[in-house]
């Protein structure tokens, strides 16, 4: 018997996504073996939350003032907190930003071996995981010696209904075990991003641009496919850290999540934090030169070739409707 | 003291101070003495200035060529062939009448003044004769040509527009510039008028002596004027004396601080210019000297500042100017002129002088990144250039002070990031080098492992670019056709670093260098034949390889000739486009236009061409680099050129994998896809083998 | 401020990855390293704090590429002022090994941040800065897009998702794993990671490799399943566009 314990995560006033996929994937786990499925949820005003989590077994609450924002320090420190008091050997957390303060230390403080970029867990015939390595190229399965173990688990590795419901949903309070104000952490706010630039998430066509565009220069001719096509132009994650493009055209993890009706790919070559941001637009249609490049696992069509070439037969063709 | 009639008696010959008292000839000497210690003292703060550049050696094989360009004024007739003739009369103009004047003070000042030896003096008799009518029809030149000049600064044609293409006209003033041309062509008029007006007065002052029909124009106007009587004439002709000296005077006083200047330092400078400045680029200066913007020059890059006539050619010519980007190669001569003026202490009453902007350096700072990363050092200035300005180096040298303090241009950056990493400026695997190689049916042989005739090294774009890559195919397949025992380095190839050096990253070029110096080194071969132009003319002027490099339409021209590969069978016309870099760069026009012919085609010429030819807009690193700010791209501008030519004329032949690649953009973004194809000379021979109809 | 960038070099990302014979990890003979992109922000950042605030930078460089001495010039080039090379030839090691290591250079060192990059292609076992945090005891923020030294401490930038982000003050010292630094990496002229070759800045430190637990056991690698949902169009660029005008025109768009 082995309990799975899940990370929760919440941020605006409602849990993510990925902490229903990660419930959901706990839920397999632990019926595998027989176990429950107890998942944590932090934060100032969560209790409210706790009800949505329909398919945990236990939900472990910390509902706390001092931890209104989310304090990387403080949140380790309680999630390790509750870990410890559960005595699950099994963690499944968010591979995210706020996830990836709390994996680590996880591991540090509770002696478990960790294991990221995880698409899929495994209990039965020993603890073990796949993974994503080297920006999704490579997949690899690894086995964990010993009884328990952290898995920081990509986001979309598996279906979020699953952890909406099926659990015994017995919310359990828990007094904040620590002291936030002794910590060397103190937030000061959380800064949302300013409008003005086109809302990329509000489109129905995209015109996204990777790391194959070579040259902002370029980012004009994919700018133009885009006007033929009345959308916009979005761009992963290396485009935005070059700064040809804004901020806010960034899609992927740490960029906006995405559902057009056409996802048009130009040079993406798809790493794990990208496709988190695109995977459930309604049409991908994908371009790289590198028939390897994981974008073609989730896009629905696929050419391998130069997109510089295809580009303008692309406007030719458009423009003329 | 000799009388007027005395003077008209004698021998051939004339009184210099005619009728002048001690004082007269006292105030002429003071004033000859002082007008020349102004000149001197102005050419020594020059020479100072001069002093203070870094040592460069002086190649003196120039001196002959140079010595006939300056007697035939041939760099100057080479783009206008009036401006060419109206410059060689007034030069001849200018040096009969200066040797006229140096031979009258040899024979008065020296010999009969200052030696007291009138007895030797030999300015009279028919020497005087053959004197006169040779300084007076010389002198009719000399105006003639400065009246055209003239013309031409009122019809003024754009090249001597002296507006600037990188500021605001409101930000800058130039009326010194135009007050300056004025002033020099006024002064010369001036001193010619009033050396004919003098003569005439003189003649018919002294009664029309026989003897001075020689001055054919002086005795002219001497008739013209003789309404005046002897008396009327000889005040008139003290008036005129004293007027000429003077404006000789302020002549000379303000050749050193004016455009005047170019007189001498131009001839100096046509003497040690060295024509394979850009070929071969010079070392870099030395990083700690760049805050001192004179000694981070050479003494050579000091005298072209000084050298500049602004005429505008360079400007005309620049496909950066004309596109519209922020470089003017006369403006930046121009401004380092000032920068450098300005250091050395000089008051330049004509320009703006120096203000420190940006980083306080000259790279960056009193010169714009800007300005310096739009040359594509094309060489079309250095081909313009009259006097022997060598612009591409400075701006390189420029570049580099920019890399230095990684003021890097973004694409550059990117660029330089991939090449540094893989070899090449694609980004790709180096492994990825020969993988065009799968299109073919026979395979290439490996140079590393076998020996081979001719080495094949083919540049980045032959290798990765897919538009280039089917060129390179068809050249791979011409070689196989035609029995030549050839091989290539796989991916032991990395980028030539032709470009990488002209964009100012030396260190690059330098580990790009050695790394293929290294993978030739243990490569058993006899020629190498490259399909890039560019890194043709680094392995030939830069490598220091002791085996010939060819471009492969010089390989390809001699399998023609000698039988191996027999095209023919095409019609139509073509069009060619000279790359800069085999071109102006590697002066080869014939090779590919023999090949063209070959094929059956028509050839037409575009007014650009050869020596001529207008760049594509990618040479110097420029095809890495945004060009999204432009308002017209080079390579666009070259394809409506091409068009212009009518609607014949099918295809626009190169030969440089960077121009299949800026020219086949070209003619989509011109809107001139079906009326003219891009096709490289490799491709039309390949189709004139298999005799494939065409037109 | 004193700052101490850890690097790591991972393999080249435009290298086509092939495995080894027994499929349980990269064909590593061939392989080209680079500089961990995040950690180049890293530097990039630290070097932004140094120009603003002074004090020094000192880059750790652990990996056994041959590449790890050039890349630790190249951030000497760039402004650092010591660089510190870990080990020679230390193989491939986990996360949790690479922390263990780092953490005993540091207790050599005296710092008022440590910054790496957010995170490495090749990190299967966690984050290397959190790891280090948590060794050392310190407060840690990762996936971090900006940083400005106070006195005694420092406010840190951490991007969520969406452009939402959140400032932190963080009591030095502490660890930043760097998601972007604020401008992208500077460029530095090869002729100054030569001399910066000759200024013996550069130091190597023997290191004590831990013995690898064995807790995370990689038993098969293979490349990732691509095109396995996607209908993958043939043919030329001319083609490829009918065929998607096509697609697009069918979703109701173009």
């Amino acid at each position: 018997m082995t309990d799975v314990f899940v990370v929760g995560e919440h941020l605006q006033d409602a849990v993510t996504e990925v902490t229903f996929e990660l419930i959901g994937m706990a839920r397999e786990l632990a019926a595998a073996s027989g176990g429950q499925v107890i998942a944590g949820l932090v934060g100032s005003g969560v209790t409210g939350l706790a009800a949505t989590l329909g398919g945990a077994d236990r939900i472990l609450v910390v509902d706390d003032a001092a931890l209104e924002l989310f304090n990387p320090e403080a949140h380790a420190a309680v999630f390790a907190s509750l870990l410890s008091g559960t005595g699950a050997s099994v963690a499944l957390v968010p591979y995210t930003s706020t996830g990836m303060e709390i994996s680590s230390h996880l591991s540090e403080s509770a002696n478990r071996p960790l294991v990221s970029f995880c698409t899929s867990v495994k209990i039965e015939g020993g603890l073990g995981a796949t993974c994503r390595l080297y920006a999704g190229k490579i997949e690899a399965d690894v086995e964990i010696a010993g009884d328990g173990a952290i898995f920081a688990v990509l986001s979309g590795s598996s279906p979020a209904a699953a952890g909406r419901s099926g659990g015994g949903a017995v919310v359990e309070q828990t007094a904040n075990p620590i002291d936030p104000s002794a910590l060397g952490t103190s937030p000061v706010g959380l800064i949302l991003p300013e409008g003005g630039d086109v809302d990329i998430t509000a489109q129905d066509v995209l015109v996204v641009v990777g790391r194959g565009i070579a040259s902002a220069d370029n980012i004009q001719e994919a700018q133009a496919l885009a006007d033929a096509l009345g959308g916009a132009v979005a761009a992963s994650r290396p485009i935005i850290d070059q700064g040809w493009l804004p901020k806010s055209r960034q899609v992927g993890k740490s960029g906006l999540t995405v559902k057009p009706k056409v996802y048009l790919s130009l040079g993406v070559s798809g790493a794990p934090e990208h496709l988190e941001g695109m995977k459930d637009a309604e049409t991908i249609i994908a371009v790289n030169s590198d028939p390897q490049a994981p974008i073609f696992g989730v896009a629905h069509y696929g050419w391998v070739g130069d997109l510089f070439d295809l580009l303008p037969e692309l406007v030719d063709r458009l423009d003329g409707s | 003291m000799p009388t007027l009639l005395a003077a008209a008696e004698g021998t051939p010959s004339r009184e210099v101070f005619l009728n002048f008292g001690n004082g007269s000839v006292l105030t002429f000497y003071l004033l000859t003495l002082f007008a020349t210690l102004v000149f001197l003292s102005g050419f020594l703060f020059r020479i100072r200035k001069y002093a203070r550049g870094r040592s460069r050696p002086i190649r003196w094989r120039q001196l002959e060529r140079a010595l006939v360009q300056i007697a035939t004024q041939r760099t100057v007739a080479k783009r206008d062939r009036a401006v060419g003739l109206a410059h060689f009369f007034v030069f001849w103009g200018f040096l009969v009448l200066l040797g006229a004047t140096t031979i009258i003070a040899i024979d008065e000042d020296v010999i009969g003044v200052f030696l007291d030896r009138p007895d030797l003096q030999f300015w009279r008799g028919t020497f005087y004769q053959v004197y006169s009518l040779v300084v007076d029809v010389f002198s009719i030149g000399f105006i003639v040509g400065l009246l055209y000049l003239w013309r031409r600064r009122i019809r003024r044609p754009d090249r001597l527009d002296y507006r600037r293409v990188d500021r605001n006209p409101d930000d800058y003033d130039r009326t010194g510039y135009t007050v300056d041309d004025r002033a020099f062509l006024w002064a010369l008029l001036f001193l010619a008028a009033s050396g004919f007006l003098l003569e005439g007065f003189r003649i018919a002052a002294t009664d029309f002596p026989p003897f001075e029909v020689y001055s054919v124009a002086g005795w002219a106007i001497g008739r013209a004027v003789s309404f005046l009587g002897t008396e009327g004439a000889e005040t008139a002709r003290v008036i005129t004396w004293w007027a000429h000296s003077g404006a000789a005077f302020l002549l000379i006083a303000f050749i050193p601080y004016s455009k005047a200047m170019h007189i001498v330092v131009d001839v100096v400078n046509l003497m040690v210019t060295d024509p394979d400045s850009a070929r071969a680029l010079p070392a870099p200066a030395p990083a700690a000297l760049g805050d001192d913007p004179l000694s981070f020059f050479t003494w050579k890059e000091l005298l072209d500042f000084d050298a500049c006539t602004k005429c505008g050619r360079c400007h005309e010519v620049c496909p950066a100017r004309a596109s519209g980007a922020p470089l003017s190669p006369r403006d930046l001569i121009l401004d380092l002129r000032e920068l450098a003026d300005s250091n050395a202490g000089i008051d330049l009453w004509y320009g703006a002088g120096a203000e420190p902007r940006g980083n306080g350096k000259v790279a960056g700072g009193f010169i714009a990144a800007d300005t310096l990363w739009a040359c594509t050092t094309c060489m079309a200035c250095i081909e313009a250039c009259p006097v022997g300005i060598e612009h591409v180096s400075t701006i390189v040298q420029l570049r580099r002070q920019l890399v230095e303090v990684g003021d890097v241009e973004p694409g550059l950056q990117n660029a330089f990031q991939s090449l540094s990493r893989g070899g090449n400026s694609f980004g790709k695997s180096a492994k990825q080098r020969a993988r065009w190689t799968k299109d073919l049916e026979q395979e290439i042989k490996d140079a590393r492992s076998e020996p081979v005739e001719y080495l094949w090294f083919l540049g980045d774009h032959a290798s990765f670019d897919p538009r280039a890559m089917s060129v390179t195919v068809s050249v791979a397949r011409l070689l196989q056709g035609a029995g030549v025992d050839f091989g290539i380095l796989y991916e032991a190839e990395v980028n030539s670093g032709n470009d990488v050096r002209r964009a100012g990253e030396e260190g690059l070029f330098e580990m790009l260098r050695d790394q293929n110096l290294e993978a030739l080194a243990g490569v058993s071969y006899q020629t190498i034949v490259t399909t890039d132009p560019h890194s043709l003319n680094t392995l030939r002027h830069e490598y220091d390889l002791d085996r010939p490099v060819l471009h492969y339409t010089e390989l390809l021209g001699s399998l023609v000739a000698d039988g191996a590969l027999r095209p023919g069978g095409l019609e139509g016309i073509a069009t060619y486009h000279d790359p800069c870099y085999l071109g102006r760069y590697q002066e080869e026009y014939e090779a590919p236009r023999r090949l063209i012919r070959a094929t059956g085609l028509e050839l037409h010429e575009m007014g650009r061409c050869r020596e001529n030819s207008f760049c594509c807009g990618a040479g110097g690193g420029r095809i890495w680099m945004d060009d999204s700010g432009l308002d017209e791209r080079p390579s666009e501008n070259r394809i409506r050129e091409a068009v212009a030519l009518g609607d014949d004329v099918r295809f626009f032949v190169v030969a440089c994998p960077k121009d299949m690649v800026m020219y086949t953009d070209a003619v989509k973004t011109t809107g001139n896809e079906g009326k003219i194809e891009v096709v490289d000379v490799a491709q039309l021979l390949e189709r004139a083998l298999e005799g494939v109809a065409v037109g | 401020m004193n700052s101490v960038v850890l690097l790591r070099p991972v393999p080249d990302p435009v290298e086509e990855l092939e495995l080894n014979g027994d499929g349980t990890d990269l064909d590593r003979d061939y392989l080209g390293y680079v500089l961990n992109e995040f950690d180049d922000h890293a530097l990039e950042e630290a070097l932004l704090v140094k120009e603003e605030s002074g004090g020094s930078v000192t880059v750790l460089g652990l990996g056994s590429a041959d590449e790890m001495e050039q890349m630790l010039y190249t951030a000497l080039a760039k402004g650092a002022d010591r660089a510190i090379k870990l080990g020679d030839d230390v193989g491939h090691l986990s996360v949790r090994a690479q922390a263990d290591v780092f953490a005993a250079a540091l207790a050599n060192l005296s710092y008022d941040l440590i910054l790496t990059g957010v995170q490495a292609a090749d990190e299967l076992d966690g984050q290397l800065g959190m790891r280090v945090a948590a060794k050392l005891g310190l407060p840690h923020v990762s996936v971090a897009v900006g940083v400005v030294a106070g006195e005694g401490s420092v406010r840190v930038t951490k991007e969520f998702w969406a452009g939402i982000t959140a400032q932190y003050d963080l009591r030095m010292p502490a660890v930043l794993g760097v998601q972007a630094a604020r401008q992208a990496p500077r460029y530095v002229a090869v002729s100054l990671i030569r001399q910066a070759q000759q200024s013996g800045n550069l130091s190597e430190e023997d290191i004590e490799v831990p013995a690898d637990p064995g807790e995370v056991k990689i038993v098969a690698v293979r490349m990732a399943e691509s095109g396995s949902g996607a209908e993958m169009i043939t043919g030329d660029e001319a083609a490829a566009a009918e065929r998607i005008v096509e697609i697009i025109r069918s979703a109701g768009k173009g």
